[in-house]
């Protein structure tokens, strides 16, 4: 399959990207022109906070914060995913590799099956308890995998995707465990976690987010010529100058503390994560320099065009988010593999 | 003195893969590691990468202890193509040689420049924007051998460099193994210090300074092809009967079996 440039896609994105949030703010159970989102911005600019309207409540209480919730947990699981690939090199692998998936959805249970009441009333920044456990519990299972694939001669890759497998197997057994002992009431909120869902944005959590993606953001482009080198080989790697174990430890960590934090705000979006670079790599090539940009940048659209369809296509209702990234993202996928088969 | 290892032996999961080993890689000079199968001779490249510790001995690079280098100023001075890559992600020509680059600091443009010749050298000029995933073994091998040819293209300031080459002939035609042996000794006429494993004994003799034959995790014998290579140790060492004759243009000694 041919290529295009670079810099032409990531152009491309960092102008869509924008035109998209504006469109999506417009969107939604009650419906906003640009107009009127335009003045009521302006409004709330020039005026008193108390003569906020209806409108203003609407777009910058509820639709923004949620949006850019979107926005920064599709580039962060799109990024993660980004460099999972390139760090097992393996283009199939994704960030639920770790085990941080596996481990925050038993975090997320265990709080919902036994937090019971104080679910939504314990709430510390605008956390809930659910999203604790889950951040918790997707940490420990990263640490887990990482401990079980690490002996004196460093981190084999190959141990890590098993254990992450087992460790995967094993939260999916405790979760079936809780979901078994689980009121209708729970089960009910176990899937709709797990389904992920970015209804209950705000503000805090946006804040949250977004300064964890700071620190990734800012670091993983120092580590994109090491995941280069990696895709070599790691001894080959180690050859071109590159500190394999600790780029591996690095990468590991910031991963675990990226999706952890996006999985316990956002519940479990899938598929971002493995389709996005997967997508990127196929129209820009592995340069991670471009990739990992690129994916993000790729992974925050479908988030919030997803979310936005979510948000409208079953009026009045809504769809849980995660279940719209798929049904967008695969058929894209299936028609490119598609189309690089014919090419071969 | 450049690569150094003294007296190392391996000791690897129950086996011994090195016994009290001593070989030297001098900077501007080519040696050839022979040997049959399973005889130590990848060990010993490991070992005199740093890529695995010794269980006894020491390895010496540049004056210095080869674990005491910073890794990236060693990878300045010691460039390592192995026998086979697990690349199997769609980078270009090109970008798998600019990967050779990683440890310098000489800018993209001079990279771009040495990139170039590095594929042009190999005869492999014209697989630069193909994929590295769509190319044929030996192709792929040819591009690897650009990659640490870009490695030590510039003299480093910090010592003397070191290339070293696991088999790089085995994926190649005749042409190819030629023309690698060519690079090998243009590079070592530049000065850099060029160890590598050859089952080819004729192309060792060819290309060689100095051959180091290994049998059993133990060096057998080691000097010039002439030196070294007589019936008698081709018998002992690969159990096969040879002649020992001389080329008739390069006066090399020729094993015909």
């Amino acid at each position: 399959m041919r290529r295009i440039s670079s810099a032409w896609l990531l152009a491309t994105l960092a102008i869509l990207l924008p035109v998209i949030v504006l469109y999506s703010m417009t969107v939604g159970t009650v419906s906003i022109s640009m107009a009127e989102a335009f003045s009521a911005a302006v409004d709330s600019l020039f005026s008193d906070v108390d003569s906020a309207g209806q409108t203003q409540v609407i777009l910058f209480d509820i639709r923004l914060p949620r949006i850019l919730l979107a926005l920064l947990v599709g580039a962060i699981l799109a990024s993660t995913g980004a460099v999972m690939q390139g760090l097992f090199r393996n283009p199939l692998a994704d960030p639920s590799l770790i085990g941080v998936s596996g481990g925050a959805s038993v975090g997320a249970s265990l709080m919902i099956v036994f937090a019971g009441g104080a679910i939504e009333s314990g709430l510390l920044m605008g956390l809930s308890l659910v999203a604790l456990g889950a951040f918790v519990g997707g940490f420990a299972a990263t640490i887990l995998v990482y401990r079980l694939a690490t002996s004196g001669i460093g981190t084999s890759v190959t141990t890590m995707l098993l254990a992450g497998i087992a460790i995967g197997a094993l939260a999916g057994a405790l979760n079936s465990l809780l979901s078994y002992f689980a009121d209708n009431d729970m089960l009910r909120q176990i899937s709709l976690w797990q389904m992920g869902n970015l209804s209950a944005a705000s503000w805090a959590k946006v804040l949250i987010m977004a300064l964890i993606s700071l620190i990734l953001l800012v670091w993983f482009p120092r580590d994109s010529r090491a995941l280069n080198a990696l895709l070599l080989g790691e001894s080959e790697a180690r050859h071109l100058g590159i500190d394999v174990q600790r780029v591996k430890r690095r990468l590991i960590v910031l991963t675990a503390l990226g999706v952890g934090v996006s999985v316990a705000l956002a519940g479990m979006v899938g598929f971002v994560g493995l389709v996005i670079p997967h997508v990127i790599r196929l129209l820009i090539g592995p340069d991670h320099r471009w990739l990992i940009p690129g994916s993000a940048m790729a992974g925050a659209i479908l988030l919030v065009v997803a979310d936005s369809l979510a948000r409208v296509v079953v009026l009045p209702a809504e769809l849980p988010t995660g279940i719209l990234t798929a049904l967008l993202g695969a058929p894209f996928f299936i028609a490119l593999l598609l189309q690089q088969r014919r090419e071969v | 003195m450049t690569l150094r290892a003294e007296n190392i032996s391996l000791h690897l999961s129950g086996f011994d893969l090195l016994r009290n080993v001593t070989v030297q890689v001098e900077a501007g000079k080519v040696t050839a590691i022979v040997g049959p199968n399973g005889a130590g001779k990848s060990s010993l490249l490991r070992v005199l990468t740093g890529e695995l510790a010794p269980t006894k001995g020491s390895i010496s690079f540049n004056q210095r202890d080869l674990n005491d280098w910073p890794v990236q100023q060693r990878a300045q001075m010691l460039a390592v193509l192995p026998q086979h890559s697990l690349l199997n992600f769609p980078f270009t020509a090109n970008e798998v040689v600019a990967l050779g680059r990683i440890p310098h600091q000489t800018g993209t443009l001079k990279d771009a420049e040495i990139i170039d010749q590095a594929l042009k050298l190999v005869d492999a000029e014209y697989l630069q924007k193909r994929f590295y995933t769509q190319m044929s073994g030996g192709e792929k091998q040819r591009v690897q051998l650009a990659r640490v040819l870009a490695q030590v293209w510039l003299p480093c300031a910090a010592g003397e460099q070191i290339l070293v080459l696991d088999e790089p002939t085995a994926a190649f035609d005749l042409a190819h193994q030629q023309l690698t042996l060519e690079i090998v000794r243009q590079l070592a006429e530049k000065g850099v210090g060029v160890v590598m494993v050859l089952h080819d004994l004729n192309l060792a003799a060819r290309c060689a300074d100095k051959l180091v034959v290994f049998d059993g995790g133990l060096v057998a014998a080691q000097g010039t092809p002439e030196e070294v290579l007589s019936e008698q140790l081709i018998d002992q060492v690969f159990g096969v009967k040879a002649m020992i004759a001389r080329h008739p243009v390069t006066n090399k000694p020729l094993v015909i079996t």
